[in-house]
């Protein structure tokens, strides 16, 4: 018979693997959802995977992985803290907007000053707007012990509407004609979060690789790291270790709101531009899924953002070349995330085959 | 100094990559804010872009890309299309304005079209329909066959189009019905079945026995017909599915015309940059057919109505009319300009006899 | 401003029915959560229950059958979580999102001939003299079949719940799935089982949208309600009848909403959406006294050799 046994040691190779192994079985199991809706599976599969990266306008595509890899990126590296930690934040949704309200309210209403110290502020601004909001869900936790993920939930519909009073109200560009948004702060040197817009480089993929680099050292090099890990592994022993949990959740959920609200003003600044009505699209709960691909790891969450990004870029690709609908690579993407998450299985857990007995 | 340069390069190739591409069709592209299969403003579009197809064969080739979010990644999907070789790209939605500026800026010799928005270009050209005129035939109707002079009204969002849309719809229930009475719901949605669902109930539940709607999905129609005695209108596209009874007409969005004439302006090589606000008259804006539920009377005056909206010999905005608040907006026989102070463009006011406020 | 114009008798009823797919998409979760799964695909599991049950009835011509069908759809939609979170012991959380990624996607590719056509109705539930009393008759008796069933299933699962063998081994297993299992119950069946009860109702609660409340079908049609649902179940403190009160209340809340604007009272829209949620943190934050309310093991994966 057949049955799951837990490996004494998580293995180390498999998760190098099993994501290959899971790509592969997408594009077969997409390929034959392409061929039935009368496309070519082949060119379908070449067109979302390989044109954004080696093809024929690679040059401007590959950027633009890193400009939709970014907000992934900021957002999945402070959640990652939290989720080692066994603390579920999974309102980042929220926090990313509520930075990107802070932040552009900031730079609007400097408008039309022009000054190098504009965007810091902004910056600034936003990190703290997504930290008060990733805090409500914490302090709650710490004084009442009610459920972070729930409320943390809860929070982004908060925010969701905030969004649209701000954009038809408070924010509203005076010049719009009456029409909901606010003015365009990509366009402004001072407020824009652009450092070169051609090349597709803006300060958001730049702090996202600065997370990288900081969240490695923490969580490797740094006794707080430690602490994450064996809260999440083992409360108790952390508990005798002399590790404060109460601390360690309003750091966790506080970084996380922190990094998701600047990922929130580097989008508004830069390429979104203003702040309206269905600002957000949901890079908050798609980071959740980049953060779990990415084992929790750094490194990981960097390679499973641009996975993700691949996908959207691709698969837009698909429907403007090859007429493929929408909906077909909305499938393509959960069967992608459904076998990456299946083949999870095998990192910690062995296949054995036994003989039979009789018990 | 290594960095700048690669910089510069990407620049310069962006600008460069269309050029290059040979030219047998004539590609065009749309970029649409919900899926094709919305059944109303995204549905009509990609009527839209079918009919260029049929009207123009081999010569052309058409690609679309659905459900485009309102920021960053329309930006990218527009400059996709310009990349693939585009030579003509429409962008469907007002939320596109910004990104198609941006991108038309990078491609100074593909040609843009943006629908309902105010930024003008070289490349960029605006379009919009009247649907007002539309309003002013539906409010005309609307007015004689209320018996609880009650209409209600499903508005979106509180934006100009709408707003004129209610304007219209109020001044012409209230010339032959001076009892009328408007009821408003924001629904703060295009498109959103159960909640339209619960506002048209809503309404009827406070006696409205006409409802107007200015949101996309038929599930008003619906309700009504399930309340039994309430007129209702398609919007966007016929919903002939509901007619006669409750759906007595519509407006229909109707883009094919225009997208065929400016698909053949740029194989004419005679594209320019325009600003085209067309309504009843050039077939923008089309007046589904009358059902038999609408009296004769009614609906040969409703025609009548139509055909001077359409021939010009009448506009749908002429004063004397008020404000809300009573100050005066058009003396005796003036007609509301377009733009510029108290224009249509940015019409953000009820007219008098308009109870409520347009919320902030 | 005439408030007068509002008829409290249609409201009620007309918010009973703006309620129930919130109600049958609350309750089913209640019963994954009370299991100690969390599954957060819920809007997923709708979407396709409102497919199937729209396509089924269109191609059936009966609205019975199609509402089976969604039951089918969503409860087959959730097979798929259950596999990936109960034997490949994928994480809850990932695994609910990918689940409505996809179920939005698979919803739209099967819907895509079944834009613009009006499904078969389903009579109204007149009981020909009860449905006659004033105010009661409009609010108790004169509904759609489904709406019954929904507040059935609320009291069937109250009583599961409560009384019965097997609701106490569910609970057990919500509670402490590592005692339930040193005890003999089989932790993963149950699980296996209460989620698919879950996808079920989400998706007879989806399809109730498509075919009753609005009806058509169009992408995306259940626009959210699948996450309050999510919320619904929490506000209810787990509890069956509360999730009966609290659909009222947050169906309440938009019907009423709509009503205000149309007798012209000029509210702030925003704020009064975002109230459900502010409400419910508030329930969880007074509720946080009672510790008992929610299931302990919520959200942990379980696999017997731990």
């Amino acid at each position: 018979m057949i049955r799951l046994e837990k490996r004494p040691m998580p293995s180390r190779t498999l998760p190098m693997i099993t994501p290959v192994i899971a790509v592969i079985i997408t594009m077969i199991a997409g390929g034959a959802l392409f061929a039935v809706l009368g496309k070519d599976p082949i060119e379908a599969i070449r067109t979302i995977f390989w044109d954004p990266v080696f093809g024929e306008f690679a040059f401007y595509y590959r950027p633009q992985l890193l400009v939709k890899a970014a907000p992934l990126i900021l957002i999945a590296i402070g959640l990652s803290l939290g989720f080692r930690a066994g603390i579920w934040n999974i309102g980042a949704e929220g926090q990313y907007i509520m930075g990107a309200i802070t932040g552009a309210a900031v730079g609007l209403a400097f408008y039309p000053t022009e000054s190098i110290f504009i965007f810091p502020l902004m910056v600034v601004a936003a990190a703290i707007g997504g930290w008060a909001w990733g805090m409500i869900p914490a302090f709650l936790k710490v004084r009442f012990g009610t459920n972070e993920i729930l409320v943390s939930l809860m929070l982004v519909y908060v925010a969701q509407n905030l969004l649209s009073s701000m954009a038809l109200g408070l924010l509203k560009n005076p010049e719009g004609m009456g029409f909901p948004g606010s003015r365009n702060i990509a366009t402004n040197a001072s407020t824009s979060s652009w450092i070169n817009e051609a090349a597709g480089l803006h300060w958001g993929i730049v702090f996202a690789f600065i997370a990288v680099i900081f969240a490695y050292i923490l969580l490797y090099r740094h006794i707080l790291g430690f602490n994450i890990q064996l809260s999440g592994e083992a409360p108790r022993a952390a508990r005798f270790a002399g590790v404060n949990p109460t601390r360690l959740i309003l750091f966790c959920l506080g970084v996380s709101g922190a990094l998701a609200g600047m990922a929130g003003l580097f989008e508004v600044a830069g390429p979104a531009g203003q702040i309206k009505i269905g600002f957000n699209v949901g890079y908050g709960f798609t980071a959740i899924i980049v953060a779990f691909l990415g084992r929790l790891h750094p490194v990981g969450i960097v390679l499973a953002a641009m996975l993700m990004a691949l996908t959207y870029i691709g698969g837009e690709l698909a429907q403007g070349t090859l007429g493929l609908p929408s909906a077909a690579i909305q499938v393509f993407q959960g069967m992608l995330l459904f076998f990456l998450l299946a083949l999870d299985l095998l990192t910690n857990y062995r296949i054995a085959i036994l003989p039979r007995r009789a018990f | 100094m290594k960095l700048t340069k690669i910089l510069t390069g990407a620049t310069l190739a962006l600008g460069l990559a269309t050029t290059a591409m040979a030219q047998d069709k004539t590609k065009v592209g749309f970029v649409y804010v919900g899926p094709v299969g919305d059944g109303g403003w995204t549905y009509e579009h990609n009527k839209g872009r079918l009919a260029v197809e049929e009207a123009f064969g081999d010569k052309v080739e058409t690609t679309f890309v659905e459900n485009v979010p309102e920021g960053a990644d329309a930006e990218r999907v527009i400059t996709q299309m310009a990349l693939q070789g585009a030579d003509l790209i429409f962008t469907t939605s007002f939320g596109y304005m910004d990104p198609t500026i941006n991108v038309a800026a990078k491609f100074p010799d593909v040609k843009f079209e943006h629908a309902t928005g105010y930024k003008q270009a070289d490349n960029v050209s605006i379009y919009s329909a009247r649907f007002y005129e539309g309003r002013a035939v539906q409010g005309h109707i609307a007015g004689q066959m209320t018996k609880t002079n009650t209409i209600g009204y499903i508005a979106s969002f509180p934006i100009p189009e709408v707003i004129r849309g209610i304007n219209s719809a109020y001044i012409h229930a209230k010339e032959v019905n001076p009892d009328v009475e408007f009821k408003i719901i924001w629904a703060y949605t295009w498109f959103d079945p159960a909640k339209e669902a619960d506002a048209a109930t809503a309404l009827i539940e406070q006696g409205a026995d006409v409802i107007l709607q200015h949101t996309d999905s038929t599930a008003p129609q619906a309700a009504a017909q399930t309340a039994g005695n309430v007129v209702t209108f398609g919007q966007a596209s016929d919903m002939s599915e509901y007619a006669p009874f409750p759906r007595v007409s519509s407006i229909i969005d109707d883009w094919a015309p225009y997208y065929i004439a400016r698909t053949q302006a740029v194989m004419d090589g005679t594209w320019e940059s325009v600003s085209t606000w067309d309504g009843i008259g050039a077939g923008m804006v089309g007046i589904g057919e009358f059902s038999d539920a609408i009296p004769a009377d009614v609906a040969a005056s409703a025609m009548a109505l139509k055909e001077s909206l359409a021939d010009g010999s009448y506009h749908a905005f002429t004063g004397p009319l008020n404000k809300q608040d009573g100050s005066a907006w058009l003396a005796e026989g003036e007609t509301a300009a377009d733009y510029g102070d108290g224009g249509l463009a940015g019409m953000n006011f009820y007219l008098e006899g308009i109870e409520g406020s347009i919320p902030q | 401003m005439d408030l007068s114009a509002i008829n409290p008798v249609l409201l009620i009823a007309s918010l009973m029915v703006a309620a129930t797919p919130l109600l049958l998409a609350g309750i089913g979760e209640l019963v994954v959560e009370k299991s100690g799964v969390l599954n957060l695909g819920v809007e997923g599991m709708m979407i396709v229950g409102a497919i199937c049950g729209f396509a089924i009835s269109v191609e059936s011509g009966s609205p019975f059958v199609g509402l089976i069908a969604a039951m089918v759809g969503g409860a087959v939609l959730s097979l798929l979580f259950a596999f990936l979170t109960q034997y490949a012991l994928a994480n809850q959380v990932a695994s609910g999102l990918a689940l409505t990624l996809f179920g939005l996607g698979l919803s739209a590719l099967m819907g895509q001939s079944y834009v613009g056509i009006k499904p078969p109705a389903m009579a109204k539930l007149d009981i020909p003299v009860l449905s006659d009393i004033p105010v009661l008759g409009p609010i108790l008796f004169s509904h759609d079949p489904v709406l019954y069933v929904g507040i059935a299933i609320v009291a069937a699962t109250w009583a599961f719940l409560k009384f019965s063998r097997a609701g106490l081994i569910l609970r057990a297993v919500g509670e402490s799935h590592d005692a339930a299992h040193a005890l003999g119950y089989n932790v993963i069946l149950v699980r296996c089982l209460a989620i698919m009860f879950g996808g079920a109702c989400a998706g007879l609660g989806g399809a109730y949208i498509s075919l009753i409340r609005v009806p058509q079908w169009t992408e995306g049609m259940t626009a959210g309600i699948g996450w309050i649902a999510l919320a619904l179940v929490v506000f209810a403190s787990w509890k069956p009848w509360r999730v009966l009160l609290g659909a009222y209340l947050f169906g309440g809340i938009s019907v009423l909403q709509l009503n205000l604007q149309a007798a012209g009272v000029a509210i702030p829209v925003e704020y009064l959406a975002m109230s459900p949620y502010l409400i419910t943190i508030l329930v969880l934050v007074i509720m946080s006294a009672d510790k008992s309310s929610a299931p302990a093991s919520l959200g942990r994966s379980f696999h017997a050799s731990q």
